[in-house]
């Protein structure tokens, strides 16, 4: 075995009573692209947040490079030749490349030199190691698979021997990803050390050597990537066997409940978000729109709920139209049989510092069952919810709990007790299982077949292209505002992936 | 990364918070004193003797206690629906207006008790008009409405200057205020509730508003925690984008919640116009629409807060008056530094110790914040 690049010895920290890091003994051997996978809130990000300076540990030590080291800032893991790349770019957006690449290593007060000295730093980098960018474009012209390669190269220009990824390809395509990890065995073949932190298996099988699972702030297992499979690493996360796959039977199609016929959304500075749209969703089925973040989907969903105005197109609800154009109230919609499960649950789909029976509610607050006159029925809003906590399981199982201290997977059961427990006709569904750990995943895939079976028409949103790909019977691609394509359900992950892309911007993407 | 959320037990973060920061607010305000000259321990006792001691004191700290009660609130109310109501000044000014055209129409009729809701309904009405109109800029033109109710509170400084002195003053009178009510536009007072615990009261214009200050309060816990409406202007308040998918129009909540506003801090007139001096003066509102903002704060809102802050602000403008009577070296703008700090340290530093308090609760007792355990790490 190689010698060490960082070794953590008996890592501690704990928040209040919470024990986010128990005892890590973590070895990550230099050279390798190490994983570290687990649920969210199993204390990876803790983990490496302790390591880049963030947090400190109440107990324990790092030692980088074999010597021990002490870490108190990010100032100082960057001294150490740590490098970070955050889940959130931390770019400036109207800047260029260059100049977000030197910031905060300017060095001098007049930039000329620095700026000169960075180009040609710049230009190394790239050609060692295959990243390029222009540097001289500005950031949010970028796509966001350049914009990462941005974050890599300020790790880089820093010095950084140990670059640590965070959740590195939410955001990508999966040609996207893929030129990530090639980026990533360049790194490695030029001695760099990689961590990656991810909650997706595939990612780990695909490109670490070494992978750490992490459960309940302890990390439980340290496997060679060759020597361990998919179901290994899944059972170890969660703690007990899982079903990766889900069961479900054919799908029997109905009546049309939802039609969307040539609709276009522009956002506030008139740039259209969707662009001539149009699909059907029948009763018992669910239609899945796949895609990279940020290519209208968002938009979509919030049009068809109401909340954002349409530009053009019709929508027929149930056989009756509904004007998205005009004034279509959230409100008249969800009377009309359409419940919807927002992509941000923190934002939209639930008031967090409410209490929880109080979101229990939201949106069907004018229903009588929870009204006295102008006044709320608490105790009837209560037992509703108490009734909703029993039967999806929510913990702790607790209404007047507010609803911040509920885990990410409890918030989200929250939400689709509460949307489909109204006996909706149509559910337009986003996201459903972001930031929700792989237990409570299988709850909710589970639920979303049993809608289906029930006949309700389902159109699930997620960039999880395998979520999709579980859950959908028909999948339809978004890219740049349009429906790119319906591929065959048979149809593999690369093809879709392609569409994903978008073909003009495939070379791009490679 | 989202920090860590150790819960505060309730009466840690409604009691504890608000007096760990009144002590440190009255500390420095100590040193203070001290740079004029005084003692400060004696300053204090002052303070406090001037508010509490005696009935006359009493009434006068629980008058000034019920004009604040209703600012107050009136701050409260829109901080629920997250605006910032700082016209409460300007909007009880023209709530004067309100009960003073009801107490000149009416007062030679009809008994004070007839007047009285009538007055309510004049003062709530005024001051609900003179936040309608920021209110409907808000929400229909996004004009913000910390701008425009600041600038209403001079307009309406303004407006009230040309009615006392033009339109409202009586003929052949050099005062720029309106003619003394006859008895059918006085509130009674409340006198003899202090006098019935055995303490007595010279004059003092502590009046029966102060009750309506109280049921006042009951009633916007009512209102908030309790109805529908209260319910849509939690949630605009906590999230607009949670209320525009719950389909709550946006802005028929933010013209409702500051009309409510607006009408409580209208209500305030009725303590000093109708209760005190029975005549509608110019400036007799001295203060109390910005008083409701520190005493919203340090209230966080609630009106089971508001209260005894109003009550706390009534002890520093009655204590305080005493105490620039006895000690020449403290000014009356020396009161205004005292309560300015209090402002600072229980409304804008009101987080100042909530973090260290956090740690040594989460230390003290673990199974007090046990429910986040969940949260740990989360992205």
């Amino acid at each position: 075995m190689a010698e060490a690049a960082i070794e953590l010895v008996g890592i501690n920290k704990s928040f209040g009573a919470v024990h986010a890091n128990k005892d890590i003994d973590l070895t990550v051997p230099a050279g390798t692209i190490h994983g570290i996978i687990g649920e969210n809130g199993a204390g990876k990000s803790t983990l490496m947040s302790i390591l880049y300076g963030f947090y400190q540990a109440d107990s324990g030590e790092i030692h980088v490079g074999g010597r021990r080291t002490v870490i108190n800032a990010p100032s100082d893991a960057i001294a150490c030749g740590i490098g970070m790349v955050h889940q959130h770019f931390m770019l400036v957006h109207n800047f260029t490349v260059l100049e977000n690449v030197i910031l905060g290593a300017e060095g001098e007060p007049l930039l000329k030199t620095s700026v000169a000295k960075a180009r040609s730093e710049l230009e190394r980098l790239e050609r060692d190691y295959g990243l390029e960018v222009d540097p001289d474009a500005i950031i949010e012209e970028l796509p966001v698979g350049l914009q990462q390669r941005v974050e890599i190269l300020k790790a880089l220009f820093r010095g950084a021997d140990i670059l640590i990824l965070d959740e590195p390809t939410g955001v990508l395509t999966p040609a996207e990803a893929d030129h990530l990890f090639r980026i990533l065995r360049q790194l490695k073949d030029e001695g760099k050390t990689v961590v990656l932190i991810t909650h997706k298996l595939r990612e780990i099988m695909a490109v670490t050597d070494n992978v750490s699972v992490m459960r309940q702030g302890s990390l439980v297992a340290t496997r060679k990537t060759a020597e361990t499979t998919v179901e290994e690493l899944a059972e170890l996360m969660v703690g007990r066997r899982v079903l990766l796959r889900v069961e479900k039977g054919e799908a029997k199609p109905g009546d049309f409940l939802l039609s969307v016929r040539n609709l276009t959304v522009k956002d506030s500075r008139g740039v259209t978000m969707v662009d001539d749209v149009s699909f059907d969703v029948r009763a018992g089925e669910i239609v899945g729109i796949a895609g990279v973040a940020g290519n209208g989907q968002s938009e979509l969903l919030e049009t068809i709920a109401g909340i954002r105005k349409a530009e053009s197109g019709e929508v027929t609800l149930d056989g009756r139209p509904v004007d998205l154009t005009g004034g279509a109230d959230p409100g008249d919609l969800r009377r009309r049989g359409l419940a919807h499960v927002p992509e941000d649950r923190h934002t939209m789909g639930l008031v967090l510092p409410f209490e929880e029976n109080e979101n229990s509610i939201l949106g069907y607050h004018g229903d009588p069952a929870y009204l006295k006159g102008p006044f709320l029925d608490v105790d009837a809003i209560r037992s509703d919810a108490r009734d909703k906590i029993e039967k999806y399981d929510i913990r702790p199982a607790d209404c007047r709990l507010r609803t911040a201290n509920f885990s990410g997977g409890n918030q989200q059961k929250i939400v689709l007790a509460r949307e489909m427990e109204r006996d909706p006709k149509v559910l337009i569904v986003g996201q459903p299982t972001r930031g929700v750990d792989v237990g409570a995943i299988e709850f909710i895939h589970k639920r979303l077949i049993d809608m289906r079976d029930q006949g309700k028409a389902v159109l699930l949103v997620s960039v999880e292209l395998d979520e999709i790909r579980a859950l959908a019977d028909r999948i339809l691609v978004m890219f740049d505002g349009r429906v790119v394509g319906e591929p065959p359900r048979e149809a593999s992950e690369g093809e879709i992936g392609l569409l994903m892309a978008g073909v003009e911007t495939r070379e791009a993407a490679e | 990364m989202s920090g860590p959320y150790a819960r505060l037990p309730g009466w840690a973060d409604y009691g504890l918070i608000p007096i760990i920061n009144l002590l440190v607010a009255f500390a420095v305000a100590g040193l203070v004193v001290l740079l004029v000259g005084e003692n400060p321990l004696r300053a204090a006792v002052i303070l406090v003797e001037g508010a509490f001691v005696g009935g006359q004191n009493i009434a006068y700290t629980l008058y000034y206690a019920t004009s604040f009660i209703f600012t107050g609130l009136a701050v409260a109310v829109a901080f629920h629906c997250r605006l910032f109501n700082i016209g409460g000044e300007g909007q009880a000014y023209v709530g004067g207006l309100g009960v003073a055209l009801v107490c000149l129409s009416f007062d030679a009729l009809f008994p004070w008790w007839i007047n009285f809701p009538l007055a309510i309904l004049g003062a709530a009405a005024f001051g609900a008009l003179w936040a309608l109109i920021p209110a409907y800029l808000q929400a229909r033109r996004g004009s913000h409405v910390v701008i425009t109710t600041i600038m209403f509170n001079f307009i309406a400084a303004s407006l009230m200057v040309y009615l006392l002195v033009d339109v409202l003053k009586p003929p052949g009178s050099m005062a720029p205020q309106t003619r003394t009510f006859l008895e059918g536009g006085q509130l009674p007072k409340l006198n003899w509730l202090i006098e019935a615990f055995g303490l007595s009261v010279r004059s003092a214009p502590f009046n029966i508003s102060f009750l309506l200050a109280l049921l006042a309060a009951f009633g916007v816990w009512v209102l908030i925690w309790r109805t529908r409406l209260g319910y849509e202007i939690r949630t605009q308040g906590h999230s607009a984008r949670a209320a525009r998918y719950a389909g709550i129009g946006q802005a028929r909540i933010i013209i409702v919640a500051m009309t409510v506003s607006g009408a409580l801090a209208g209500m305030m007139a009725l303590n000093p116009v109708m209760g005190d001096q029975h005549r509608l003066q110019l400036d007799f509102v001295t203060g109390a629409g910005f008083v409701g903002i520190a005493v919203a704060l340090m209230g966080r809102s609630h009106p089971a807060g508001i209260v005894p802050a109003a009550v706390l602000f009534g002890m520093l403008y009655q204590g305080g008056a005493e105490l620039a009577f006895e000690m020449p070296n403290i000014s009356r703008d020396m009161i205004v530094i005292i309560q300015g700090l209090v402002i600072l340290f229980a409304g804008a530093l009101e987080n100042m110790f909530r973090p260290y308090l956090q740690t040594v609760f989460a230390s003290l007792r673990p199974r007090s914040a046990g429910l986040a355990e969940d949260r740990a790490g989360g992205a």
